[in-house]
């Protein structure tokens, strides 16, 4: 093993740096047209009217079509994961035909000459709408009383999902502690670099989508039984894809009717969105409320653990709506032993955006939840947050280890990550720090979070999917081929949209085959050249996706290992191959060994062949995984509160991550460097917000806040490796860990400063105005006017309403 | 996005400017770095008929000593003004303030007299240029004139200038010896706007503050100048608490806005926190 492990400069990223890759909003096609959308400005309202004669007459527009006129055709986007028998599924026209439910759903389209034209024409179009109450809070929405998202069902509960194991009333029965506590998941806006952009191509009765996707084969199939059209005639491409996060893991309505509109004007047609219009239309992620109580011993071992949760469905379930928040279900017990459990979620609608997958879906929340319980339990014991964790956790020697929701997690050493993350944290040393500041009543107090986290990933094995209705497969496949002259091409199902599987898989493929980097090239993103797999999602990729490319490349040994034995004129059982080489065992000097380039050309020729052995070195390999996989590790968060201005600052930050074996250190700390940015981005700054009516008040980015480089620290990340024991690699999933550790550990800091006046929560995201009022009602100073800020115009650009008087700008 | 059609005229020299910004009508819109016009312009919140753009007005970028007063071109760049010897010696508080404008490649391109036509209370610069006294020069076909500061920002994203007159420069009266200035920014992330703001530059000597000028951002529809707290401080000893007591005057006479960043009386706590501070460290200086 040479290349693997090795901290390998991406090979995609010349092509992505400068900017000399074809980004599907780049692409040109003869007479291609363009598309934009009319959105509903309202949450909820009746359309009875939609006049689009005068954009029609628009110098430049080609055709304007509202939902009715695509009633017939255009179906209902897919909901694939119906998390109970009597879950309600509610109609989703990809265009709205009778009724609107969230602001910016797609009321009626322009197709035109050119984006200014398209765009220019959506003002002209009149529509006439019956406005219908919003339905924002979900607690009310449950209530007997509440205006319903969709009358036809008669409730805004869309399910309710109950899982128990153990006894658990006996559990919380005369426990000496009982925590009890009420989190608030918000709700997230995923902000992928690149915005949504799909173009379609009609050629007779056949079409090719370029879509921004991180499923390409999943939007195939949808396709295809969402409209009819044969899967066959069906090609998507997913070029280079500037971010998802989950946001592009779903079946778009857009998708859907630039179909449709390609097979209807028999022209090729393009959409991008801008990113105002995506802050509204892309799924949104999290919005959850949490209701969480655990039963303890007094030497603080968990007896028990309930959870409850609402998870906010928005208006209309999407490809995994239902779901997301269900994937919590077996991991709110996070890495501790406990003899009783029990979950229950309940899916509401709401006349908002829909959500789905966001980097961690499901298991973000789960962490947070579990982990901030952890501290509070700390804190009601009166122990070191870690040496409550340390009693309760997984120690190294009980793996595999059956938990109370039933997964085996095969392997983890919680003990050495969180002794490599406290050396290099300094732990002792900040600990002293904080008594003093505290000591001196100083302005700028420190807080120490922590969160020792794990999480399930690598989805998922197929039977595993089968178990929670998911209607997904969650194999891999892929495919080697070695060509005449000893290149290789690798095939794979996954679909890269920044992660470098380019660069992964080829030094996976380098090493099984003894190949030099350099030799191979890995194609992928294209239905007619990678024709099988499930895509990219769920830190799924390496751990199934790059299995199969390894088990694939054994293949090709053994079926090269057949040629070299003919030609060298030895048994299979007496040649050894290495370095890209067959040599017969004990023989030594020309003659006695063949390179898998001599074997590929003697493959291609095939004039001296072994009997019946067919003239190809081409392999392919599927691979189901049998387990999850559970990478874990521990972060540790220094925080410095500004008690003043409630201002938090991130002092360091130290991640140690155990996720096995590792392909590309490189690649691993971009993924923990972005996921730590995100999970910290929803501690700290991001909030999807909706006024009483429904509006997102958070459609641009000065009011919706990403934080750069300039607002994070430089992170400290290190890694310990045990490795998996369900794939031949040894590796685990990291695409999502950064995410799910580090929001409950800059909460835990938060608190972890601040408790000592009394604070015990900080409702994310902690800005400074929630950070200061939590400490003015722990000091009784209650301040007057309305709690917490509320929806309405920000400074500059957000503040940019009504009249634009003389400036010059 | 795309913004609505407009027409798009680009003068070579103030005159030419000055005669289309005439000739254009009241719904013309000077465009100069265009960091502020272009997202408006994108969003579809601005419809002008027509974009003036001063791009190539090479004079507008001058930033020279004039009469004893710093001259500051409106076509400067925020980098331009954050290097400018001129500026750092005579005028740090704009050099200070200019710095914590958005990001490098904003303050390539946005301009020193634009983000101050433009009017934003949660700008910067406004209560940088209503602390500092500066007088705003403009000119229309009609001949120039000097608006003061005090007069120059009417209210919420309006200046005092006519529709056909043309910001052409900004004049900074220097602070001497003994001035000390600092710009107290706060905002949730590096690139975010300022929930509140606060300019402030005083004069030492022998430890009292002889005199002060406080001006806040965000705090009201304009940039709003801290009177009362001027008033408490001058004569007044260096001190913590002489500061503190100071700026429990901050939000005298202010009208904060409540939004998603802050309420309106966060901000009010916020303006003497960071007005305490502000005082604290121009006076440090």
């Amino acid at each position: 093993m040479t290349e693997v492990g090795k901290a390998r400069l991406r090979s995609e990223d010349a092509r992505l740096i400068t900017g000399r890759t074809q980004w599907t909003d780049n692409l040109q096609l003869p007479g291609l047209c363009h598309v934009a959308f009319l959105r509903s400005p309202y949450a909820h309202a009746r359309i009875t009217r939609v006049d689009v004669e005068a954009a029609k007459s628009r110098p430049g527009v080609l055709a304007v079509f509202s939902g009715q006129d695509f009633a017939d055709e255009q179906g209902s986007l897919p909901c694939a994961w119906p998390v109970t028998e009597d879950i309600l599924i509610p109609d989703h026209p990809p265009m709205a035909v009778a009724e609107v439910r969230y602001v910016g759903e797609p009321v009626a389209c322009v197709v035109a000459r050119d984006r200014y034209a398209a765009i220019d024409a959506l003002e002209d179009i009149d529509v006439d709408y019956q406005p219908l109450p919003a339905v924002t809070d979900m607690e009310q929405a449950l209530r007997q009383s509440s205006d319903l998202v969709h009358g036809d069902l008669g409730t805004n509960q869309c399910y309710r999902l109950v899982v128990e194991s153990g006894d658990v009333d006996a559990a919380f029965r005369d426990a000496p502690v009982t925590v009890e506590r009420r989190y608030m998941q918000q709700r997230l806006i995923p902000t992928a670099m690149e915005p949504r952009a799909v173009v379609c191509q009609p050629d007779g009765d056949e079409f090719t989508m370029w879509s921004a996707t991180q499923v390409p084969h999943i939007l195939r199939l949808m396709l295809a039984s969402v409209t009819g059209i044969g899967e066959h005639r069906i090609r998507v491409i997913a070029p280079d894809v500037g971010g998802g996060f989950g946001s592009k893991l779903q079946v778009y309505g857009e998708e859907v009717l630039l179909l449709l509109l390609a097979k209807r004007l028999g022209r090729p047609v393009k959409w991008t969105e801008s990113r105002s219009e995506g802050n509204m239309t892309v799924h949104h992620g999290r919005d959850q409320i949490q209701r969480l109580t655990m039963a303890a011993e007094a030497d603080g071992r968990i007896r028990g653990f309930k959870v409850d949760i609402l998870s906010d469905m928005g208006a209309y379930l999407m490809l995994l709506t239902p779901g997301i928040a269900t994937l919590g279900a077996p991991m709110f017990n996070g890495i501790y032993k406990m003899d009783a459990y029990s979950f229950t979620c309940t899916g509401v609608f709401t006349t908002k955006t829909p959500t789905d997958a966001y980097r961690g879906a499901g298991r973000p929340e789960a962490t947070f939840g579990v982990e901030r319980m952890m501290d509070e339990l700390a804190a009601e014991l009166g122990l070191d947050p870690l040496e409550v964790r340390r009693r309760n956790w997984i120690k190294h020697e009980e793996f595999p280890y059956t938990t109370i929701t039933g997964l085996t997690y095969d392997s983890g050493n919680y003990e050495a990550a969180t002794d490599k993350a406290l050396a290099l944290f300094e732990y002792d040393k900040l600990r002293a720090e904080q008594a003093d500041r505290r000591e001196r009543r100083d302005t700028v107090q420190l807080g120490i979070g922590v969160s020792t986290y794990t999480e399930m990933c690598g989805l998922a094995p197929s039977r595993a999917l089968a178990q929670v209705r998911s209607a997904a497969g969650g194999w891999e496949h892929a495919t080697v081929r070695v060509l005449g002259t000893g290149k290789v091409e690798v095939v794979t199902g996954t679909s890269p949209h920044g992660q470098g599987h380019d660069t992964a898989w080829a030094q996976i493929t380098a090493d099984a085959l003894g190949v030099p980097f350099e030799d191979v090239k890995v194609l992928h993103g294209d239905t007619l050249i990678a024709p099988r797999g499930w895509d990219t999602y769920g830190s799924r990729s390496l751990t199934i996706g790059g299995i199969a490319v390894h088990n694939a490349c054994q293949k090709v040994v053994e079926k090269a290992r057949k040629v070299a034995a003919h030609l060298l004129e030895a048994a299979e059982t007496d040649l050894d191959y290495a370095n890209g080489s067959f040599s017969v065992r004990g023989v030594g000097g020309d003659g006695a060994s063949m390179t898998l380039a001599e074997v590929a050309g003697a493959t291609l020729s095939a004039h001296d062949f072994p009997e019946g052995v067919e003239p190809s070195l081409d392999s392919d390999a599927t691979f189901d995984p049998e387990n999850f996989s559970f990478p874990h590790g521990t972060h540790l968060c220094a925080a410095e509160v500004d008690t003043e201005t409630g201002f938090v600052k991130i002092r360091s930050y130290v991640a140690v991550d155990d996720i096995g074996s590792v392909v590309n250190p490189l690649i691993v700390d971009g993924q923990v460097h972005g996921g730590l940015a995100q999970g910290i981005a929803q501690a700290l700054y991001e909030e999807a917000v909706y006024d009483a009516d429904g509006n997102l008040t958070t459609t641009t980015m000065a009011d919706y806040l990403v934080p750069s480089a300039a607002d994070l620290p430089a992170f400290v990340t290190d890694r310990t490796e045990t490795p998996a024991t369900s794939n031949p690699l040894g590796v685990k999933g990291v695409g999502e860990a950064g995410t799910i550790a580090s929001t409950p550990a800059v909460v835990n800091a938060i608190v972890d400063a601040l408790r000592q006046h009394g604070v015990r929560d900080v409702q994310m995201p902690c800005t400074p105005e929630r950070v200061w009022r939590a400490l003015r009602e722990a000091f009784g100073e209650e301040p007057e006017g309305p709690g917490g800020a509320q929806p309405g115009a920000g400074g500059g650009l957000g503040s940019a309403q009504g009249d634009q008087e003389g400036g010059q700008g | 996005m795309i913004p609505p059609t407009f027409d798009y005229i680009r003068p070579s020299s103030i005159e030419e400017a000055v005669s289309a910004l005439s000739q254009a009508g009241e719904d013309a819109k000077v465009l100069a770095g265009g960091q502020s016009l272009m997202p408006l312009l994108r969003l579809r919140l601005a419809y002008p008929d027509a974009l003036i753009d001063l791009d190539r007005v090479e004079s507008l970028r001058q930033i020279r000593s004039e009469n004893g007063d710093l001259f500051i071109g409106a076509m400067a760049t925020h980098h331009q003004v954050v290097r400018d010897p001129l500026v750092l010696e005579h005028a740090p508080l704009i050099a200070k303030a200019t710095a914590t404008v958005a990001d490098p490649a904003v303050r390539h391109r946005g301009t020193f007299g634009g983000s101050l036509a433009h009017a934003d209370p949660a700008g910067d610069l406004p209560a940088v240029a209503l602390a500092l006294d500066a007088v705003f020069v403009v000119r229309s076909v009609r001949g120039d004139r000097e608006i003061p500061a005090a007069d120059f920002f009417v209210d919420w994203m309006t200046s005092a200038m006519e529709p056909d007159e043309l910001l052409i420069g900004v004049r900074v009266p220097k602070l001497g010896p003994g001035w000390g200035a600092h710009y107290e920014k706060f905002h949730r992330t590096a690139q975010a706007w300022a929930i509140v703001g606060v300019a402030c530059a005083v004069r030492r000597e022998r430890g009292a503050i002889e005199d002060a000028r406080v001006a806040l951002t965000n705090m009201g529809p304009a940039p709003v100048r801290a009177t009362e707290v001027e008033r408490f401080i001058e004569g007044r000893s260096v001190s913590e608490n002489s500061f503190r007591a100071a700026s429990e005057r901050a939000a005298e006479g202010t009208e904060p806005p409540g939004d998603l960043h802050g309420s309106p009386e966060y901000r009010t706590h916020l303006a003497r926190v960071l007005t305490a501070r502000a005082l604290t460290a121009a006076a440090a200086v």
